[in-house]
């Protein structure tokens, strides 16, 4: 069962491809990686099924509903939540508020409620904060940073506090844009049972883009090759590991004899 | 040194006043506010009801510019919308002030909804500058629309009524304007306390995320700019009944600069600070006054220096904050608050 | 309609025009270098058209002298504002530097006030007052003079910008700082630089402006006008703000001169509307891709 399907997907910014005819799936309960060189498109790729980028053809669906005209809020609201490269949290608010944030999808309270926070409106936040609390909150362990603002938070407090906030929106897709970039070991093992803890015990389908081959290997059950903007390979870790077109991508060609040509080709022209 | 900070539910945790000792401030505070009056002068009479006027309108700026992003130069324009309405509704319908002033707030928020649109194309300062231009737009219809404007000459009110009960001096006035400047401080404390507030914030800081995220932003922003000119319309409409007299000149654009002002002193993106600011503003050319009362017996030209001088002081003023103190006078009250909760440790 | 009545507006309207179009090219300047909307420009050239004022009228300077040294005391000041107010602002959303700047129009506007009175004064003639015919058209002498010297600087400028070394620095750092840092070129003297050639452009545009239309501290709103214009051309665009600078003088002369003076800034502003409508980044403005 497919959860996301990508159809031909291409998208240019100018003249540039950068995404050529893409077509990949998702399968539902699974953690899914997209890895390839910088460059390769990843995050492209991300931004088009989120619905910052509008692709100029191909189409993208979801559970089956295509949802390649829907604005980003729609496709928020049907269940697709994601965690940014470079950690987009709202620096003037508070972690527990960047958290509840995620949940504005979810939430009804209108402006009238919310003047006068009383019945409803006050039920709801109270119903929220104890579903932040129970759930996410305890879940990343990160109780004792709830009132602090974000900015003042080490590196990995805020990559965790994004995850938290994704987590809020009650995702049936998780989409995890390079989840342990730039973490220590002992950080990248937490992330890492996060990351399997809510495959098994919430349910959630994760989608991420990872550069880290240890964790991509350990803990996806399918994995999808980009270079240059163009799928090269999907399947199976293991399978991919041992594709020779990824091999290239990554390592260049092996032969020896086409290294050497190439290096001394690089002398001349400098 | 403050002590007792531990809550037994996620309720207690999020009330606005999480202290027994937080509750009995304010308490002293809205009491003292009420007996006020009785004790006060006339002329600290007619302060607190600009004050209380103030306190309205650069709370409404707030929400839009300190907490949602937007930056508005057309405040003031806003604020003429209400006071118009107010002044027209007082000469031509014998309505009581309270829906008065809700059509005035009600009215501007429609105006700045429209001139809200733009906001999804354009930004930050592109948005001020279109803002800019609407309250020109504004102006040019109070002077020009003279048969329900009254042109330049303006238009005179009756004072406001409610139940028979006229509120013809600044005693009244002030019953009038302090209630209603506590509420719509509380309600715009209780938006940020909900998904909305959040959601303003978010489209501050980061809005191409927050729309990921799931925050429909030209929704939200418009909300921003009706929540904001709906506060601006009802202290325009106090201000009408305040002065029983509008006329163009009344919300010149250096009014919308000094609400500007009044929160970046305060500080951005803090309701106290909307607060502080407004009476600090309100309170420095009163300052300044007293200034020129003292000195002219020695020098007799210092009058004619007032006006001009006010200038330069509100100047100094958003330069040395914005410079030196960023946050406001929001954060120096912060300071001051922290010094106390730990004492007698030191920080 | 009197076509000879309107030709002569219009020639009017576009003379003042070239001296907007200076005032627009400072203002460009310094947003092209350092990315600051500055609302004080119109104040920079009230208070140099005083300072001329004091040289000329109470020293009784002959104005060849009076008008480098106001234009000078422009230049300085502005050089002094970036020094003092602008930099330490650096890094700060652009939010809090454009109000620094209104903060600085509302010094300024007061310590005029303060100096020179608000009553509105004469500055002395120092212009030649023979008319300029163009064909049958009639053009104000002070206009045609005030144009030509404003059009000369300006084509100066131009030049400037495009051979010289210190253009090319300020080139290179508008289009890209960080690159320009690491190239060696020094950012923070590129910031002055570009202040005190865009408070240079102001002060003798403010000089020449006042010279037709009188000065008061309130002058300064013409920095409104300047906006408009900067907007309407495209706030980095130096093309932009000639053409805008000659388009919006003309249309607020005509709009005044045909259907009254109210209508001089509803006519600016609805231009400035229907551009930020129809072309939010101007008519020559680049349009920054958003990231995420």
């Amino acid at each position: 069962m497919k959860i996301l399907e990508a159809v031909n997907v291409h998208l240019s910014f100018g003249g540039v491809a950068a995404l050529r005819d893409i077509s990949f799936s998702v399968p539902e309960d699974s953690i899914t990686t997209v890895i390839g060189p910088n460059g390769a498109g990843k995050t492209s790729l991300f931004n088009c099924i989120s619905g910052f980028y509008r692709p100029q053809q191909g189409s993208i669906f979801f559970r089956g509903q295509d949802i390649s005209r829907l604005k980003p809020p729609a496709r928020a609201a049907l269940g697709l939540a994601r965690t940014f490269q470079n950690i987009a949290l709202f620096r003037g608010m508070t972690v527990l508020d960047n958290i509840k944030l995620g949940a504005h999808v979810h939430t009804k309270t209108g402006l009238l409620g919310a003047l006068a926070y009383l019945g409803p409106a006050r039920r709801e936040e109270m119903a929220l904060r104890e579903e932040v609390e129970r759930r996410i909150i305890d879940f990343l362990e990160i109780d004792h940073i709830r009132r602090q603002p974000v900015a003042s938070l080490p590196y990995g407090l805020q990559k965790r506090v994004e995850l938290a906030r994704a987590l809020a929106m009650r995702p049936q897709l998780l989409m995890l844009d390079e989840p342990v970039a730039g973490m220590n070991r002992e950080e990248k093992e937490d992330m890492a049972r996060f990351i399997l803890d809510i495959k098994e015990e919430w349910g959630v389908t994760v989608l991420m883009v990872e550069h880290d081959m240890s964790m991509v290997m350990d803990i996806s059950d399918h994995v999808v090759v980009l270079n240059f903007g163009q799928v090269i390979a999907s399947g199976l870790p293991q399978e991919v590991q041992k594709n020779p077109a990824v091999i290239e991508a990554y390592l260049g060609d092996g032969d020896i004899a086409t290294l050497r040509r190439r290096l001394n080709a690089n002398t001349e022209a400098a | 040194m403050r002590i007792g900070d531990a809550k037994q539910s996620y309720a207690a945790d999020e009330a606005l006043w999480t202290s027994t000792t937080q509750q009995v401030w304010f308490g002293l505070l809205l009491l003292s506010l009420l007996l006020f009056p009785f004790f006060a002068s006339p002329y600290l009479l007619y302060l607190a009801c600009l004050v209380g006027i103030a306190v309205i309108s650069a709370t409404g700026l707030n929400i839009l510019t300190g907490f949602t992003g937007l930056i508005s130069l057309g405040q003031a324009g806003f604020m003429g919308v209400g006071g118009y309405t107010v002044a027209w509704l007082s000469l031509h319908t014998s309505l009581p002030f309270p829906i008065a002033l809700l059509a005035a707030g009600l009215l501007s928020a429609a105006i700045g909804m429209v001139i809200g649109l733009p906001s999804l194309r354009i930004k930050g300062l592109y948005l001020a500058i279109a803002t800019l231009a609407a309250s020109v737009f504004l102006h040019f219809v109070f002077v020009e629309w003279a048969s329900v404007t009254g042109g330049m000459a303006g238009l005179s009110l009756r004072s406001a009524q409610l139940f028979g009960l006229t509120f013809h001096n600044d005693f009244r006035m002030y019953f009038m304007i302090m209630p209603l400047a506590v509420l719509m401080l509380l309600a715009a404390r209780n938006i940020f306390r909900t998904r909305i507030g959040r959601a303003f914030i978010a489209i501050r800081d980061r809005d191409i995320s927050a729309e990921i995220l799931g925050i429909p932003l030209l929704r939200y922003k418009l909300l921003s700019f009706a929540l904001s000119s709906f506060y601006a319309g009802v202290a325009g409409g106090l201000f009408a009944y305040f002065y029983r007299v509008v006329t163009p000149e009344s919300f010149p654009l250096s009014m919308s600069i000094f609400y500007l002002a009044a929160i970046i002193v305060g500080g951005m993106g803090s309701i106290l600070g909307g607060v502080l600011g407004a009476i600090f503003m309100t309170l420095v050319p009163e300052g300044l006054k007293l200034l020129t009362t003292a000195i002219t017996p020695i020098y007799p030209q210092a009058p004619v220096f007032m006006s001009p001088l006010l200038g330069v002081v509100f100047g100094v003023l958003i330069v040395g904050f914005l410079i030196f103190e960023p946050n406001g006078l929001a954060e120096v009250w912060r300071r001051i608050r922290r010094f106390f909760h730990l004492w007698p440790f030191r920080t | 309609m009197d076509w000879l009545f309107f030709a002569e507006v219009s020639l009017a309207g576009l003379a003042t025009g070239g001296l907007y179009a200076l005032i627009a090219l400072g203002f460009v300047i310094i947003y092209k270098a350092t990315r600051v909307i500055n609302f004080a420009i119109g104040e920079i050239m009230m208070f140099a058209a005083y300072l001329f004022l004091s040289f000329a009228g109470g020293m009784q300077l002959p104005p060849l002298i009076a008008l480098p040294l106001a234009v000078l005391g422009g230049t300085i000041l502005g050089g002094v504002v970036e020094k003092v107010m602008i930099r330490p602002m650096l890094g700060e959303s652009p939010i809090s530097v454009v109000m620094v700047t209104i903060g600085l129009a509302s010094i300024l506007v007061g310590m005029a006030e303060i100096i020179w009175t608000a009553d509105p004064q004469l500055l002395p003639e120092f212009l030649p007052r023979d008319p300029v015919f163009l064909g049958e058209i009639y053009l104000a002498p002070k206009i045609a003079y005030g144009f030509l010297i404003g059009a000369t600087v300006l084509v100066l400028y131009l030049l400037y910008f495009r051979f010289s070394r210190g253009g090319v620095a300020l080139r290179a750092t508008a289009s890209d700082q960080a690159a320009a840092y690491s190239m060696g070129i020094n950012v923070r003297r590129v910031f002055n630089l570009a202040w005190v050639f865009g408070s240079l452009a102001a002060s003798l545009a403010g000089i020449l402006v006042s010279a037709t239309g009188g000065l008061s501290p309130q002058s300064g709103a013409i920095g409104l006008s300047v906006l408009v214009i900067v907007i309407v051309g495209g706030l980095d665009s130096i093309l932009g703000a000639l053409i805008a600078g000659l388009f919006v003088g003309w249309l607020e002369t005509v709009a005044g001169a045909f259907f009254g003076g109210e209508y001089r800034m509803l006519a600016t502003f609805s231009v400035l509307a229907l551009i930020l409508i129809i072309r939010p980044y101007g008519l020559f403005g680049t349009h920054e891709i958003e990231r995420l």
